[in-house]
């Protein structure tokens, strides 16, 4: 008797929380009180039902036959006889006729998921960097070397294209007597402010933290480091190339500017990436 | 049942004999044998606030003027489907509590299709004749995770955006044909606005669909097989020991129904889920830090992390490093995983059908392997938090990174190489099947009878 009166009380509770429910969503819904309660009538029916099934149901362990699932030799004989019919296994060349006007099909048919993308074609070795276009912030201003304040990074765009993915680029200023840069490279950096494409080489992210005291660009996805005073060379962390260059160079009315492309392609590796 | 209505039914269909049949159908006991069931319950509660859901999301990347009660983003430009998640966190009534039981039961969801999969490895309920269903609920493993992925990348939130960059570069990562499947995914070059579109249509349709079907196969060919059961009692290789089907079983299913749904309602209520309103929208040349994945995507997230940078280069072919650890391992993992029934076959030359299940001391090789995998999986998924780690004990995450490089490959084997040895340990120390469970009753007489 006592099970039952639990069940009951459970069940009562569950109604009680639907009524519930119904009054917190008329009077304007609330997150909180609506989990709690539709976790009340919820839990109430499945415990009423869990404790009837316990205490009130007296059910005897029965057992029941397991018989193989494997059918006999004779019934397998049957079966394989009614799958075979001469005019199908007889004529191999029709068999095999509409096997490859099946596969022709299928591939007709699948020929229209190419319409899904373009092909990569150039896009993936190029960026919107050319020669003399200005490096400007995110709002779209031009900048000066002086503007760029040492000890912090900011992120640029080309002039007309703030917002680009692949043409985001770091700058920073550092003492011009540290830069230890590739060979080729001596000119790319005027007043020690140089810049790197903000794409990691490695799965893509955008390279945000900077460790000012050693130099060090961080991607907080997984990590990589990359070293801004020899090139962003990678230092820790699974990238394996080191984030492009972008030469930059003073135009005549004193802003920075891009005297070219990225040094390589930008972004995570793919086959082809020329190395 | 009213015998009218099935007297209706049955003058039309001839039902009652299998009705009566699949009614007495034996089931056996055990609580590890819900397991299964609670990740059908979530897939359940996920399907109905699913749709919910869909009701009010927007597949748009369209750019829009945020104009929504929350304050801090008033007047941002962020797509129309972030705006429509905001829409369902702060304006639509009951929206918020359905989205965050939705996130919570996919987290559940996947957690418990692993922990079944867990009991069906270490008690070689794979065996033959259960192959297909093991096929089956690898294939539902995949599934899983896919449909998770797609849909936690919906919001277009600034943590899901980081996310999918991730799979475009894992994507792009593949040799040869990388470029055109990372572009014939997206559309394009990363960022695209077509693949929010693309992942709603994966997550709401196709994946479901896929799922779906293949549940209701698990389904019947567990009903075919019958279940397995554990030794002891009068159970044999040749019987079903348990309950019928009607009604212990079908209450107890219910009943579990109905709390697995009280427990994700407790939690979408209580316990916040996915702010996207914190994570703000997503910007292509903006990071959060730290990021992590839902759980069940930092294991891969982890291979990510820990694997030193390798950009192998062969004939000029470049094979990046994001190729192995986010496409090699995983194709590894989830191969073995489907072929393991088939492997363990050939290993032990058994080809005879098994009803009765193992304890996992009674196979010391398969604990063996079974522990080195959820240590090699859970090290991984410890490596996708290694910022947070480091942040934690207040160590350099250089150091966490490389302590971790060495434990995924040292502690896996010597954590399987544990469980083995304690297996055969156990064994020596105890019968392989349990002794008869006997219960005894008082008679009249004052004798005990057995019952």
């Amino acid at each position: 008797m006592r099970a039952e009166r639990v069940v009951a009380f459970c069940f009562a509770a569950s109604a009680v929380a639907s009524l519930g429910l119904l009054v917190v969503y008329a009077v304007g819904g609330d997150a909180q009180l609506e989990g709690l309660l539709l976790g009340i009538a919820l839990g109430g029916l499945g415990v009423g039902v869990l404790v009837w099934a316990r205490r009130l149901l007296h059910e005897d362990e029965t057992t029941e036959a397991r018989p193989p699932l494997g059918s006999s030799d004779a019934a397998m004989e049957r079966t394989t006889d009614a799958l075979e019919d001469e005019e199908v296994s007889r004529r191999s060349l029709l068999v095999r006729m509409l096997l490859g006007a099946g596969g022709s099909l299928a591939a007709a048919l699948a020929i229209p998921a190419l319409s899904l993308g373009p092909r990569p074609g150039q896009s993936l070795f190029r960026t919107e960097w050319t020669r003399g276009k200005r490096l400007v912030d995110v709002d779209g201003n031009p900048l000066r070397p002086e503007m760029v304040r040492a000890g912090a990074v900011q992120t640029v765009f080309p002039e007309g294209q703030v917002g680009v993915a692949d043409a985001q680029t770091l700058l920073l200023r550092v003492d011009p007597d540290d830069l230890q840069l590739p060979e080729g490279r001596e000119d790319w950096a005027p007043e020690g402010v140089v810049g790197y494409s903000k794409i990691c080489t490695h799965a893509g992210c955008p390279v945000g933290l900077y460790r000012a005291q050693s130099h060090e660009l961080l991607c907080p996805c997984h990590q990589s480091t990359f070293d801004v005073l020899r090139g962003a060379v990678p230092t820790f962390g699974p990238a394996d190339r080191p984030l492009p260059q972008l030469p930059i160079e003073v135009d005549s009315d004193g802003y920075l500017v891009a005297s070219g492309d990225f040094s390589e392609p930008v972004g995570p590796g793919f086959w082809n990436l020329p190395q | 049942m009213n015998v009218r209505v099935l007297g209706w039914f049955d003058d039309r269909l001839g039902i009652a004999t299998t009705a009566r049949r699949g009614l007495r159908k034996v089931f056996p006991d055990h609580w590890s044998f819900l397991l299964g069931e609670i990740a059908l319950f979530c897939f359940v509660i996920l399907v109905a606030t699913g749709t919910f859901l869909t009701l009010f999301y927007r597949p748009d990347a369209a750019e829009v003027v945020y104009q929504g009660p929350y304050a801090p983003l008033q007047g941002r430009e962020v797509s129309a489907a972030y705006e429509s998640v905001m829409r369902i966190s702060f304006e639509v009534r009951a929206g918020l509590v359905m989205r965050q039981i939705h996130h919570w039961a996919a987290l559940v969801f996947v957690a418990a299709v692993v922990v079944h999969a867990m009991r069906i490895f270490f008690t070689g309920a794979f065996r033959k004749p259960r192959e297909l269903n093991w096929l089956i609920g690898v294939v539902l493993l995949i599934l899983a995770l896919g449909a998770g992925f797609t849909g936690y990348s919906l919001p277009d939130d600034l943590l899901s955006g980081t996310g999918l960059r991730i799979a475009y570069s894992v994507l792009i990562s593949v040799p040869f044909v990388g470029p055109y499947l990372a572009f014939l995914a997206f559309g394009g070059e990363f960022p695209t606005s077509g693949i929010i579109s693309r992942l709603f249509v994966m997550h709401v349709m196709l994946l479901p669909a896929l799922m779906i079907g293949l549940i209701v196969a698990h389904l019947a060919i567990l009903w075919r097989q019958k279940h397995a059961q554990f030794a002891g009692g009068r159970a044999t290789e040749t019987n079903v020991v348990g309950k019928p089907f009607w009604p212990g079983q079908v209450f107890k299913s219910v009943g579990l129904l109905l709390v697995t749904g009280s427990v994700l309602a407790f939690m979408g209520g209580l316990i916040q889920i996915n702010p996207v309103w914190d994570y703000g929208p997503f910007n292509p040349t903006v990071v959060s830090a730290p990021a992590q994945p839902d759980w069940y995507i930092g294991w891969l997230e982890g291979a990510l992390r820990l694997f030193p940078p390798l950009d192998i280069e062969i004939f000029g072919i470049l094979i990046p490093s994001p190729f192995i650890p986010g496409v090699v391992i995983p194709g590894i993992a989830f191969g073995l995983m489907a072929l393991w029934p088939f492997v363990e076959a050939r290993m032990t030359g058994d080809s005879e059908p098994h009803h009765l299940l193992d304890r996992p001391r009674d196979v010391p090789f398969r604990t063996g392997i079974g522990v080195a995998a959820l240590i090699f999986f859970l090290l991984l998924t410890l490596a996708g938090g290694n910022d947070v780690m480091a942040i934690m004990f207040d160590v350099q995450v250089e150091a966490v990174t490389n302590v971790l490089r060495i434990g995924v490959i040292v502690l896996p084997a010597l954590g399987g190489l544990i469980a083995h040895r304690m297996a055969v340990q156990l064994q020596s120390s105890a019968p392989s099947t349990p002794a008869r469970r006997v219960r005894l009753r008082r008679n009249p007489e004052g004798g005990f009878d057995e019952d």
